[in-house]
């Protein structure tokens, strides 16, 4: 430990790079934090984007025109609005009136910051995941669906079995877009002060008045955190494939 | 020897029959039929979404005026703040159009070097894609805000750098990377036949790349593209962030003017409508061109 920062101050004295996180304990800590901010908001946002993905696409296939209608408005209007203002309309407006009397007996917000990110990001990436998910389903050839009927499945059968293996490895490709997607938008939630990566970068560089070094090092982040999504994506892509059945 | 005439596509089995074979006719003649402008346009969905917005508003009022019939309803404090969002609106659509047009121009010619066939400016030009590509938008406006001089001096000639030239710039860095991913794509997807038979013709790779290449490029990015305009549309609010003016900066400055929590949801709701009116039309645009260009299997 000594000798890194031994390093982060020499290169700060010789060639005026100065990077505070390498030697300074209380930077350090602020951009690990803002880093696992980051991380559990992308990870619960994805895990939750996926589910409501899954649970829309579903909707959307049934039968009753009642339960499609509402995933339909549903997407269309997270599809074609700003994620930010989505994020402002829930934080700021719902966020108004959804308050409680702490013991104290002041009025406090009922849903923090960080959770109205989640939900926010959960929406708009679901919204996406729905519209991916649903044609990976509708990609499924008709052939495919006819052997299964052939071979006696039922339609249930057929859907868990046949349909929804096939329309997962279809979908797979646009759902990594996507969930890199939601990882670079987990930024807006600096707007809402939540201290994730970009806001604890923001908050060391106005400090320190190192801007130049915190955004190289703050891009290099999120790189490095979308290359290990990229990559996990792949081997689960990877692992999933059938031999012989390109999509 | 004589061979029956081929009727028109036999959409109705009762007219196939032998001799008819539906891969013969022009694919152009099932994509035809896909779009009926007025049923898209005027579908339930787009009509309940395009006035949601409106109607919450007309609840929201009735709900104050229920809460305060002193003060002014919810409908005319939006009405009365409508001239103000509308300049507001129309920054971000200028953000948007400007942004659009130095990335399209950047991306293009980003694209290009990605097929270069020298090795070095290939992997550069896809370094850049991926780099700009990867990297959170919010975090390249900061980028382009923070780090471009405020005026530049060059031979006694000082150019100003104002706030929203800068976001134009960090805009247009994430539009050049997916403009670049998606000219290499469609380059990558014209049949190497029509490389050979052009060099067969005496075309430099230059002209190959003008005359043939890229004019049968335009047809698959044309979609990608529209896209692509009505999510960097989307992501103009950002400017307000790093205190550029736009419809959501005035939007905040109009509400603290208010200063009437009742308002909070029928503004936000009315912002949301402002985009949800500008970006949907593109989004239909968009899905029919796509169904028209796509080969139809």
């Amino acid at each position: 430990m000594e000798t890194v920062e031994t390093f982060f101050q020499w290169l700060r004295q010789s060639h005026g790079i100065n990077l505070t996180i390498g030697y300074d304990a209380w930077d350090r800590a602020q951009f690990l934090s803002g880093l696992w901010m980051t991380v559990k908001l992308s990870v619960l946002s994805i895990l939750f984007s996926l589910l409501v993905g899954v649970v829309g696409a579903w909707a959307q296939g049934a039968q009753s025109r009642l339960l499609r209608l509402p995933v339909g408005l549903f997407v269309t209007f997270f599809r074609n609005t700003p994620p930010l203002v989505q994020l402002y309309f829930f934080f700021f407006a719902l966020g108004s009136i959804l308050r409680v009397q702490n013991d104290a007996g002041m009025s406090v917000p009922m849903i923090s910051a960080f959770s109205w990110a989640v939900i926010s990001l959960t929406l708009f990436a679901g919204a996406l995941n729905t519209e991916i998910f649903r044609s990976g389903i509708d990609a499924v050839p008709k052939s495919t669906l006819e052997a299964a009927e052939a071979l006696g499945f039922t339609r249930l059968q057929t859907y868990i079995y046949v349909v929804l293996p096939l329309a997962l490895r279809i979908s797979l490709p646009s759902l990594g877009t996507n969930l890199v997607n939601l990882v670079k938008t987990t930024t807006l939630a600096y707007a809402i002060a939540v201290p994730e990566l970009l806001y604890s970068a923001a908050q060391i560089w106005s400090e320190q008045l190192n801007v130049r070094e915190m955004m190289t090092i703050l891009l290099l982040s999120y790189i490095l955190l979308v290359a290990v999504l990229v990559w996990i994506m792949g081997r689960w892509e990877r692992s999933l494939r059938i031999p012989g059945y390109g999509v | 020897m004589w061979l029956p005439p081929i009727p028109e596509p036999a959409r109705n089995p009762a007219l196939r029959r032998p001799g008819h074979m539906d891969v013969l006719l022009p694919r152009r003649a099932y994509a035809a039929s896909a779009l009926n402008w007025r049923e898209t346009l005027l579908n339930p969905v787009s009509m309940t979404l395009l006035f949601a917005g409106l109607t919450a508003s007309l609840i929201g009022a009735a709900w104050a005026q229920d809460a305060a019939s002193a003060q002014p309803s919810v409908f005319s404090v939006l009405l009365k703040w409508t001239p103000l969002l509308g300049e507001g609106f129309a920054y971000n659509v200028l953000i948007s159009l400007l942004s659009m047009l130095i990335g399209t121009v950047l991306g293009v010619m980003l694209g290009i070097l990605q097929v270069s066939p020298l090795m070095p400016v290939r992997k550069f030009a896809w370094l850049v894609t991926q780099f700009f590509r990867n990297s959170p938008w919010l975090v390249l406006l900061f980028y382009s805000i923070l780090l471009i001089p405020f005026q530049v001096t060059a031979f006694g000639i000082t150019v100003p750098f104002p706030g929203w030239l800068k976001a134009v710039i960090g805009l247009s860095l994430p539009v050049m990377a997916y403009m670049s991913e998606y000219v290499r794509g469609a380059i990558l997807s014209v049949p190497t036949g029509q490389w050979e038979s052009a060099e067969s013709l005496g075309f430099t790779r230059g002209q190959t790349m003008r005359m043939v290449i890229l004019p049968q490029t335009v047809k698959r990015i044309l979609p990608n593209w529209m896209n692509l305009y009505a999510v960097l549309t989307m992501a103009t609010p950002l400017v307000s962030i790093i205190g550029v003016d736009d419809i959501m900066g005035y939007t905040r400055s109009a509400l603290s003017a208010e200063g009437r929590p009742d308002i909070l949801i029928p503004m936000y709701l009315y912002v949301l409508s402002w985009f949800f009116a500008y970006c949907y039309p593109i989004s239909l645009v968009t899905s029919w061109l796509e169904r028209r260009y796509s080969v139809k299997l």
